[in-house]
C-alpha cells in the first residue's frame, strides 16, 4: 500500500515535468499508436473478411455441389441432378413447390475501378427462387432483371469496385450485350460482390447447356440439414456434395483468415519491437534526467520499488495513450473501409470491421509493450547509487 | 552491547567505529575515508571543517544512510546501519534523517509547501493534518506566509534554504545533516541560516551534523571536526 502511494507521487510528480520532455514522450506515443494502428487494421481487415464470409451463408440452406468439388467454380451439376434435390425430404416447400435455387456461377473479366487491372467478377444465374432462398438479397436501385432480355443486376460492392457496372452501364461477355437494371445488397454478405441474371440466358451465353454449378436448398429448418444431407449422399447415382451453406462460406474465409491475421500479427510484432525499443529510449532519457530527483526522493525515505514501478507505469501510460490513439485512427480510417480481395480466384469485396473488442486487444497490446519497455530503465532508475543521484547536476 | 543496556545516556547518539569508505575510477581507487571514529553526542551541533574534495560529503552521505562504508560500523541510537536491509534502511532513513544539502534539491514542479509535504506522505497523516505541519514547520524556519504556494524559482536562495530545511525537520527527524547548507548563499542570508541552524539546536535540541569549510559557519556549532586526509584530526568545543 504504501510504496503504491509512493509509486503515485512519483508519478504525478514526473508527469508535471512532462511538458520538458514533450519530445521524447510524444515520439514513443506516436511509436505505440503505429504499432496500434497497424496491428487494429490488419486484424479489421481479417475481421471484416470472415464476416462478410459469415454473412453470407444462413444454417437452414444448405449446398449441393458435384461429389469431390469444394467449390462451385469447379463443380457441375446436370439438370436431373438438380431437379432430384428438389425431392430430398426437409426441403421446405412454398407456394412455388419445393424451395431450391439452381445457380451457374462463372468468372468474367472486369477492370476494377481504382487499380484499372483485370480482375475476375463471379457473374451468376439464377431462377426466380434464388431471391426467396436467399431472402438477404434485396433491390436497391433499378428493378429485376426479365428473363431472356440480356438484363443483369448488380451487388453494390460490385458496382462499387469494377468500372462499367453501374445502373444502366452496358457491358459485353460471352459474346452478350449486357444492360445493368438494377442493384442489390447482401447485408453485408459476399453475393454484394456478384453479378447476377438469369439461369438460362448464362447458359446459353457461355455454352453450359442445361449445367448449374449449385443447388442451394432451403430446409424446413437447421435440424432437417443431417436427414436431408444422408439422403442425397446415400442415393449412389447421384454423386454430389453436400455442405451447410454457413459452414462452406466460413470454410472458404479461413485460409485468408488466417494468413491476413499471421501476416498481420508478425508485422505488427515487429513494429511492436521498435516501438519498445523507442519507448525505452525514452525512458532511459527521462530516467536520466530525472536522476535528481528521484534521489531527493530516496534521500527523503521513498523507496526503489516505488521508483521502479512509478518508471513502468509511466511507461505503460505512454503505451496505452499511444494504443487509445492508434486504435482512434484505425476506427476512423479504417472503419467500414472498403477492400477487395481474390477469394477463389474470383473478387471478394469486404469492409474493415474496427470492433470494440479488436480496439481493446490493440491497447492492450500496446500496454504489454510499454511494460516491457518501462523494465530496464526502471531497473537503472532503481539501481543507481543515491548519493551519486544527489552529485549529479 | 551490554555497555550501551547498562549507560544509555552517555552512549553518543552516532557512534563511527573505523569507517573507511574509497571509490573505483578506472582502475584507481580513491581512498576518501580512512577508519574513521567519531562520535556525535544526543543533542550536539558538530561542525566537520575540511577543504573541498576531503570526504565531507561521502562522510555524511554514510551517516545519513545514503551510502555504505566499505569497512568499519555506524551505530546509530544503538542500530548498525550495516545491519539494516535496502528496504529498511530507507524506512530508517525517512523516521530519522532530515537532509540539508548546498543546493537546496527542492522538486521544482511543486510548490514550497508540496516539497515541504513530500517527507509527509510517507507517514499516515490525514490531509488537513499534514497541512498543519507543513504550515508549522514553514513557520518555525521563517518562511514567508504569502510565499507558501510559491514554486523553488520563484523564491530567493535564502528562502529555498528555508523550504528545505523546513521540509528535512517536518518529520521531526532524530538528526539534521546538513551539507554546506550557506554554501550557496551569501554572507546576510547564509548568516540567517546558521542563526536557524543554532535556534533548532538549542531550542529543540535537534542533533544537527554540519559539513562546511567556511570557517565563519564552522564557528557557529557547539563542536567543530577537522577531517584531513580521509582521518578525523582536531576535535574541539567552539566559543558558541
Ligand atoms: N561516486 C564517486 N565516484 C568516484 N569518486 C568520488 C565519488 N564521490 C566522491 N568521489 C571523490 O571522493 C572525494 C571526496 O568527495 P566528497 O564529495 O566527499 O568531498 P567533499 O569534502 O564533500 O568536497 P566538497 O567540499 O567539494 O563538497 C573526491 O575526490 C571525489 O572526487
Ligand atoms: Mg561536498
Amino acid at each position: 500500500m504504501r510504496v503504491l502511494r509512493e509509486t503515485w507521487l512519483l508519478l504525478v510528480v514526473s508527469l508535471r515535468s512532462l511538458h520538458k520532455r514533450l519530445d521524447v514522450a510524444l515520439v514513443a506515443t506516436v511509436g505505440f499508436a503505429g504499432v496500434v494502428l497497424v496491428l487494429v487494421a490488419v486484424l479489421s481487415m481479417a475481421a471484416g473478411f470472415r464476416h462478410t464470409l459469415r454473412a453470407t451463408g444462413s444454417n437452414d440452406v444448405a449446398l449441393v455441389l458435384r461429389k469431390g468439388s469444394g467449390a462451385e467454380l469447379s463443380s457441375t451439376l446436370s439438370l436431373d441432378q438438380a431437379r432430384r434435390v428438389g425431392d430430398a425430404p426437409g426441403v421446405a416447400v412454398g407456394a412455388h413447390g419445393p424451395e431450391i435455387s439452381p445457380e451457374l456461377l462463372v468468372l468474367i473479366n472486369r477492370r476494377e475501378r481504382r487499380s484499372r487491372i483485370l480482375a475476375n467478377a463471379p457473374f451468376r444465374g439464377v431462377t426466380a427462387s434464388a431471391f426467396r432462398v436467399h431472402p438477404h438479397i434485396h433491390l436497391v436501385a433499378g428493378h429485376r432483371f426479365k428473363p431472356g432480355l440480356d438484363q443483369v443486376i448488380v451487388g453494390r460492392a460490385a458496382e462499387e469496385s469494377f468500372r462499367g457496372l453501374r445502373l444502366r452501364d452496358r457491358f459485353t461477355s460471352g459474346g452478350v450485350r449486357w444492360r445493368v437494371v438494377g442493384v442489390f445488397g447482401d447485408r453485408g454478405g459476399i453475393h454484394a460482390s456478384e453479378i447476377w441474371t438469369d439461369l438460362p440466358t448464362l447458359e446459353s451465353a457461355y455454352r453450359r447447356g442445361d449445367s448449374v454449378s449449385a443447388v442451394y436448398a432451403r430446409l424446413v429448418s437447421p435440424a432437417a440439414y443431417p436427414r436431408f444431407r444422408a439422403n442425397l449422399l446415400h442415393n449412389p447415382e447421384l454423386s454430389v456434395s453436400v455442405h451447410r451453406e454457413e459452414r462452406y462460406y466460413a470454410r472458404q474465409s479461413r485460409g485468408l483468415d488466417r494468413f491476413i491475421t499471421v501476416a498481420g500479427t508478425i508485422i505488427a510484432l515487429m513494429m511492436g519491437l521498435g516501438a519498445l525499443f523507442a519507448a525505452a529510449n525514452t525512458m532511459y532519457a527521462t530516467v536520466s534526467e530525472r536522476a535528481r530527483e528521484v534521489a531527493i526522493l530516496r534521500t527523503l525515505g521513498y523507496h526503489a520499488a516505488a521508483v521502479v514501478l512509478s518508471v513502468v507505469a509511466e511507461s505503460v501510460l505512454y503505451a496505452l495513450s499511444g494504443g487509445v490513439l492508434g486504435a482512434l485512427a484505425a476506427f476512423l480510417f479504417f472503419n467500414g473501409f472498403e477492400a477487395s480481395t481474390l477469394n477463389n480466384f474470383s473478387v471478394v469485396v469486404f469492409r474493415f470491421a474496427v470492433t470494440p473488442s479488436l480496439a481493446a486487444a490493440g491497447i492492450l497490446f500496446a500496454g504489454a509493450l510499454g511494460f516491457l519497455a518501462g523494465l530496464a530503465p526502471a531497473a537503472a532508475a532503481a539501481r543507481r547509487p543515491i548519493a551519486a543521484g544527489i552529485r549529479a547536476l | 552491547m551490554t555497555e550501551i543496556a547498562a549507560q544509555p545516556s552517555s552512549e553518543p547518539l552516532i557512534r563511527l567505529e573505523r569507517v573507511s569508505k574509497s571509490y573505483r575510477r578506472g582502475g584507481e581507487t580513491i581512498q576518501v575515508l580512512d577508519r574513521v571514529d567519531l562520535a556525535i553526542p544526543r543533542g550536539d551541533f558538530l561542525a566537520l571543517m575540511a577543504p573541498s574534495g576531503s570526504g565531507k560529503s561521502t562522510l555524511l552521505n554514510l551517516l545519513g544512510g545514503l551510502d555504505r562504508p566499505d569497512e568499519g560500523s555506524i551505530l546509530f541510537d544503538g542500530v548498525a546501519l550495516e545491519s539494516l536491509g535496502p528496504r529498511a534502511l530507507t524506512r530508517w532513513r525517512a523516521i530519522h534523517v532530515g537532509f540539508v544539502f548546498q543546493l537546496y534539491h527542492l522538486l521544482p514542479v511543486l510548490s514550497a509547501a508540496r516539497n515541504v509535504e513530500l517527507p509527509l506522505l510517507l507517514q499516515r497523516l490525514g490531509r488537513a493534518e499534514r497541512a498543519r505541519r507543513v504550515a508549522a514547520a514553514l513557520s518555525l524556519v521563517g518562511f514567508p506566509d504569502d510565499r507558501h504556494t510559491f514554486r523553488p524559482t520563484e523564491l530567493s536562495g535564502g528562502q529555498q534554504q528555508r523550504v528545505a530545511i523546513a521540509r528535512a525537520i517536518v518529520t521531526n527527524p532524530t538528526v539534521l545533516l546538513c551539507d554546506e547548507p550557506t554554501g550557496d548563499l551569501d554572507r546576510r542570508a547564509g548568516d540567517e541560516i546558521l542563526d536557524l541552524l543554532v535556534e533548532l539546536n538549542r531550542r529543540l535540541d535537534k542533533t544537527i551534523v554540519m559539513v562546511t569549510h567556511d570557517p565563519h559557519a564552522a564557528e557557529r556549532a557547539r563542536t567543530l571536526v577537522r577531517l584531513e586526509k580521509g582521518l578525523v584530526g582536531e576535535i574541539r568545543a567552539t566559543s558558541s
